[in-house]
């Protein structure tokens, strides 16, 4: 039951796979980009040089046709980042296993230098929602979110990533701050960071945060991989701003300069360029992921990273 | 223990109310929500309302572009939304999520001067199923070869049809209507009272879509409920006057419908 003493989790090793069908390999110190099915043919004839490509697990659970055909062909050339955003694993009911199935289905297929999922949920009952949705910061939400991350690192044998969200509201029952229920969920399943740094400029804004200090309040020991991408902009009730983490635009410059910040902290860390809607062309997204490109190659002294196999 | 499990029952109800007014724009904000300004959270909470709405409309969006072609971008939207608050996804794979709507469309009474929507929407579900199906190689031309050469035990012959075959039989020119609007110019009329059957399957990595020959459907049906040749070649007969075997069999071999054609095993020699 969850009233176990929190110290039943012994912290696993920062590194390594956790298991002997870990993933083998980490992804390079690199930027990557999403694989979007419009590039599928691009990516293939011209073989942009890019550290990895990111794909959304949710997409690939079919049972064949042009995208693991592609898929398959792009995994031959590039190092894979696989990213989920179905499991649910802030939601109330048990992971769904029929889903965790498929997710070590792809694993075992696909062999992904990393796997993330959020700090989120997305069903609830029998109802998926698409979105990602926020949970409050308190000890029973935290007690099954390390369930939940227990459960995917066991049933996949790998340590997983966690990202943090991007959000719009916070709940009056929360008891902690972001970046502590993180770093405790951190600490007692052994999960890494995935640093969301757009996530964390959007929330920092539409919660009057600074953005500095809640960086420094996160595992960045733990990050294994980096997120960077656009947001909208809009107004909540008072006139303040509140930004939609939208993944339709390019990285803002205040991200920019935090990831710079981030960078300086960390070294290189393998950085992901989001891009889900209005998807550019293939070129414009390489430029974006070229910029932060030059900035880990700058900072090219190397770190153990812990990610899922990716320290060495 | 208790504390606990109140605390536990707490988050649960929290859960439960937030998730209810993600598809109800009338129901109130859950209660338990802040903003750090004190703010409304109600517009907050719409920025949720928004993306679930949203992404579901634009994933229908994605799937049906000739019903959308058809009614307008705002009466499909409108339309979407209206479906998406009706019949939220219950899977996490969206890849089939709208296997509904057709019918959704059919009985929705601002879209009933289209008569032919439906079935138009039937055959956008069907592509999208097919695009994502199982990999099969068609038949080999040795095996058409040798099954053709079976004499008199050719009506014994078992087909078996590609994973990604969908058949659909309408009173509507559906095949017509969805192929008028696959290009960038003028649309030419389209007479749509002709009834018209469609095979639709993928072809390597492309997605057909087949106007069916007469009896067709009927035939590809008998086959996947696992009838004989000899005996679907008489259903079809019996639904078409005009089916036409060799014709039918030679456009689903060229088309690559059929990935199996082979005598049963006889239990004994």
């Amino acid at each position: 039951m969850p009233h176990a003493a929190p110290t039943r989790r012994p912290g696993r090793p920062a590194t390594g796979p956790l298991g002997p069908h870990g993933m083998a390999s980490g992804l390079p110190r690199r930027a990557g980009i999403g694989l979007k099915p419009q590039h599928f043919g691009e990516v293939l004839g011209t073989r942009p040089d890019i550290g990895f490509f990111e794909v959304h697990a949710e997409n690939y659970m079919v049972d064949g046709g042009p995208f693991h055909h592609y898929l398959t062909r792009v995994r031959e050339h590039y190092p894979l980042s696989l990213h989920g955003v179905g499991l649910s694993i802030g939601g109330l009911d048990p992971l769904d296993e029929s889903h965790l199935d498929r997710l070590a289905t792809l694993v075992a297929r696909y062999r992904p230098a990393s796997f993330s999922e959020h700090l989120a949920w997305s069903s609830h009952g029998d109802t998926f929602f698409n979105d990602l949705l926020p949970v409050p910061y308190d000890r029973a939400t935290l007690e099954r979110v390390c369930d939940h991350v227990d459960r995917v690192q066991e049933r996949l044998r790998c340590r997983m990533l966690l990202e943090n969200p991007s959000s719009y509201v916070e709940f009056e029952a929360s008891t902690m701050s972001e970046a502590a229920f993180i770093r405790e969920v951190v600490r007692r399943t052994g999960c890494g960071l995935l640093l969301d740094v757009n996530n964390l400029h959007v929330s920092c804004i539409n919660h009057g945060r600074d953005a500095q200090a809640c960086l420094r309040d996160l595992p960045l020991s733990e990050v294994g991989e980096i997120h960077l991408a656009g947001f909208a902009r809009d107004q909540d009730a008072a006139g303040a701003p509140l930004l939609i983490d939208s993944h339709g635009s390019p990285v803002d410059e205040a991200v920019w300069g935090l990831y710079a910040d981030v960078v300086a902290t960390l070294g290189a860390v393998p950085t992901l360029l989001e891009r889900d809607n209005d998807v550019p062309a293939l070129a414009t997204l390489l430029a974006e992921a070229g910029r932060a490109d030059a900035m880990l190659q700058a900072r090219t002294e190397p770190r153990g990273l812990g990610a899922c196999g990716g320290g060495v | 223990m208790t504390a606990g499990r109140e605390a536990a029952s707490c988050v649960a109800a929290r859960q439960s109310d937030f998730a209810a007014a993600l598809l109800d724009p009338q129901r109130a904000a859950p209660a338990g929500l802040r903003a750090w300004n004190g703010s409304d959270p109600h517009v907050r909470l719409a920025v949720h309302r928004n993306n679930v709405v949203g992404s579901l409309v634009d994933a229908l969006a994605a799937t049906f572009p000739v019903v959308q072609q058809l009614v307008g971008h705002e009466f499909f939207r409108a339309m979407a939304a209206r479906f998406v608050r009706q019949e939220p996804p219950r899977s996490r794979v969206l890849a089939h999520y709208g296997q509904e709507f057709p019918s959704y469309i059919a009985a929705f009474e601002p879209a009933q001067g289209l008569p032919y929507l439906a079935d138009v929407a039937r055959l956008e579900v069907a592509r999208v199923a097919a695009y994502h199906a199982a990999d099969a190689d068609p038949v080999s031309d040795e095996m058409v070869s040798l099954a053709l050469s079976s004499g008199d035990r050719m009506g014994d012959l078992q087909l078996v049809v590609h994973p990604s075959l969908a058949t659909l039989e309408s009173p509507f020119a559906v095949v017509t209507l969805w192929a008028a609007h696959q290009g960038d110019g003028e649309i030419a009329p389209v007479e749509v009272d002709v009834p018209e059957g469609a095979l639709v399957l993928r072809a390597g990595l492309d997605v057909l879509v087949l106007r069916a020959p007469a009896g067709a459907v009927a035939f590809l049906d008998a086959v996947r409920a696992a009838h004989p040749l000899g005996e679907a070649a008489a259903r079809a007969l019996a639904a078409t006057a005009d089916f036409d075997l060799a014709a039918t069999l030679s456009q689903l071999l060229a088309h690559g419908v059929l990935t199996s054609l082979h005598l049963p095993q006889r239990l004994s020699s």
